[in-house]
């Protein structure tokens, strides 16, 4: 571990202008465009937006995941204070699951159905460190053991299909824990779980986040998972961070129109019998994106200014929105 | 722990039942609960066994030309042998030898040949169908083109040819058996690893930092296998009935070491003066060998099948 990681000044993930496009036969796709966050020790980041909206490739393109035809084209992804983006293959291998650990979205997928889960924990374990056969498994034991695993002698011995889906995806965060990871990504890990075992699972992430200082990414569309989980949120639309900033602030005063209408369509906040809100119109296509603002066809409050691209400002210290027409209820409002 | 997570796992919680649930016990179970399947393993193993241990079986060995007797050349089935010690089962041919000794130990060479070209075919093609798929690229169109070529021609053509210039002998018609299959194994593994390494687990394993050598080695292979396990049963009575046709066409092995299709080809010339038997039982050994070997073959394909299991 480097000395930089111990000192709380140098953020544990710090993402500046990160850009992965998509080069495919259509024309360029660009997945993420310009996103910049931070991550500190400790924390967890509720990154949110719907499907397509370029969070999964955010956290891909910090994992170094990103296969062809994408590619990160611009942007510096500063981990610990080192730069991950033109990192050597083999460089990025020791800190790819060591110090960095991803967990993904299907609990029925990541795990190697051939192989028993005490295989593949100890493949995980001996990636990184020069621990014995039995020394491997005894902190795969004890890492399943954490994760709130009842008999872990006996999960070890099964294969992925035997374990329930909760199971499943309990293992994949313990061996995401295996190395007590300094940052873990995670892909919508509780999406496909139902919601006793979603929220057991988030308290034990939250604990372990707590406890051993881990900085943590929760990737997610689902707006109450971040509002109970999160110390911040970035909403990302088409590619963009749109609106940033404190968890309670953000929910509680959305400054963006799709943040707004995000927290709208809520199915819990409709009154009984009320017709159920939601967004109008659909996503743009990123090969085709007009120029301007990504949100306007969509949006309430739109004006003319709308037709130029809004950059990020921050209305207050901790907050930033990409919009013209922050946290207003309506344009005519304004200049009526 | 919740008592929902307890109560689902209770069922899972016996390991004798965990152990048993390993996916290739699953997949013998499949297999033995049809009865054509384990007819078809039954009369394979017995005919390998009776290959295996034909110099025990046989009343005498064919090749030892001490033991043959002219005087008993082209006997009828069943007629007892010059020195009354045994009776031909099945008949002598044009030299005085017992067909049933020819068909054991004809059975051990077609089995050899068809076993032995499937198995090094089957793990060079493997690893270049997954050198392939990794390596991408020019590797790739080179090895593929070079599978399409070898597919583009009809076998027994390029067999003749092959055999034609490397002359007679077990080993050179093993090679050219080799030469002739691995295109199948290395299209089959190259398309299996392009699917299986799109898939989490391996994303999963490069977020874990494992080398891709452990992956393609440790994860990607073994998932590859069961459609290179179903090719490779269906390529040995592949292997055994070509080998068997160039044999029989005076191309295979040599007179020294015959296999089945040169034993049919032996009692070929005698077909028309009634004495038929000299080439129609090892004729018959060799289809119910190739039958035999089908069975199992089709089975394992239906249960090795994702896309018919439920």
């Amino acid at each position: 571990m480097t000395v930089a990681s111990r000192d709380n000044t140098v953020p544990t993930l710090e993402v500046r202008h990160l850009r992965t496009h998509f080069e495919t036969r259509a024309g360029v796709l660009p997945a993420v465009d310009d996103v910049s966050f931070t991550v500190p020790r400790g924390r967890i980041l509720g990154l949110v937006g719907e499907s397509g909206s370029g969070k999964s490739v955010t956290g891909f393109s910090i994992m170094g995941l990103v296969d062809a035809p994408g590619r990160i084209v611009g942007g510096e992804i500063l981990f610990q204070g080192r730069e991950l983006t033109g990192m050597r293959p083999a460089e990025l291998r020791q800190l790819q699951g060591n110090r960095i650990a991803m967990i993904f979205q299907d609990p029925m997928m990541t795990l190697n159905p051939v192989m028993r889960v005490d295989a593949q924990m100890i493949e995980a374990v001996r990636a990184h460190s020069a621990a014995s056969h039995k020394q491997a498994r005894e902190l795969a034991r004890d890492t399943l053991g954490m994760m709130g695993i009842p008999s872990p002698e006996e999960r070890l011995r099964a294969y992925p299909h035997q374990l329930s889906g909760g199971m499943r995806q309990r293992v994949a965060i313990a061996i995401a824990m295996l190395h007590r990871p300094d940052l873990i990504i995670a892909d919508e890990p509780t999406t496909a779980l139902d919601v006793t075992i979603q929220a057991q699972i988030l308290s034990e992430v939250q604990k372990l986040a707590r406890q051993h200082g881990t900085a943590l990414i929760w990737i997610t569309h689902d707006l109450s998972v971040v509002a109970g989980l999160a110390d911040e949120v970035a909403v990302m639309y088409a590619g963009r961070i749109v609106e940033q900033g404190p968890v309670d602030a953000v929910l509680d005063h959305p400054l963006h129109p799709y943040t707004a209408g995000l927290i709208g369509s809520l199915p819990s906040l409709n009154k009984r019998g009320q017709r159920l809100r939601q967004i109008p119109g659909m996503t743009p296509n990123l090969l085709t994106m007009p120029p301007g603002c990504a949100f306007a066809a969509r949006c309430q409050r739109v004006s003319g200014a709308c037709r130029q691209a809004p950059a990020i400002t921050s209305p207050d210290t901790l907050r930033q929105v990409r919009c013209f027409h922050p946290g207003q209820p309506a344009v005519t409002a304004e200049f009526a | 722990m919740s008592a929902i997570d307890n109560a689902a796992s209770t069922a899972q919680a016996d390991p004798q039942a965990l152990r048993r649930e390993s996916p290739w016990r699953r997949v013998a179970a499949d297999f033995f609960s049809s009865r054509t399947a384990v007819f078809g393993l039954v009369l394979l193993a017995i005919l390998v066994l009776a290959a295996i241990f034909a110099p025990l079986v046989t009343p005498q060995n064919p090749y030892d030309l001490m033991q043959l007797d002219v005087m008993d050349a082209r006997l009828a089935p069943g007629a007892a042998s010059g020195t009354g010690t045994y009776s031909y089962w099945l008949g002598t041919d044009g030299q005085g030898r017992d067909i049933f000794s020819g068909i054991l130990y004809g059975l051990r060479i077609s089995l050899t040949v068809g076993v032995g070209s499937a198995l090094i075919a089957g793990i060079a093609g493997t690893l270049l169908g997954l050198l392939a798929a990794y390596a991408g690229g020019r590797v790739d169109s080179v090895i593929m083109r070079t599978v399409d070529l070898l597919l583009s021609f009809p076998s027994i053509l390029v067999a003749m040819m092959i055999l034609a210039f490397l002359g007679k002998g077990v080993l050179n018609v093993v090679l050219t058996l080799v030469i002739l299959e691995w295109a199948y194994y290395a299209r089959a593994a190259r398309g299996q690893a392009l699917v299986e390494s799109r898939r989490e687990y391996v994303e999963a394993a490069r977020g874990q930092g494992i080398s891709n050598w452990r992956i393609v080695v440790g994860h990607i292979l073994p998932n590859c296998l069961p459609p290179l396990i179903v090719i490779g049963s269906l390529q040995v009575a592949r292997a055994i009935t070509l080998e068997a046709t160039l044999s029989f066409l005076g191309l295979g092995v040599p007179v020294t070491e015959p296999s089945l299709g040169l034993l049919i080809a032996n009692g070929y010339q005698f077909m028309l003066s009634d004495e038929y038997w000299i080439s129609f039982f090892p004729g018959i050994a060799l289809l119910v060998t190739v039958v035999a070997i089908n069975l199992v073959g089709d089975r394992l394909r239906d249960v090795l099948n994702p896309r018919l299991q439920k």
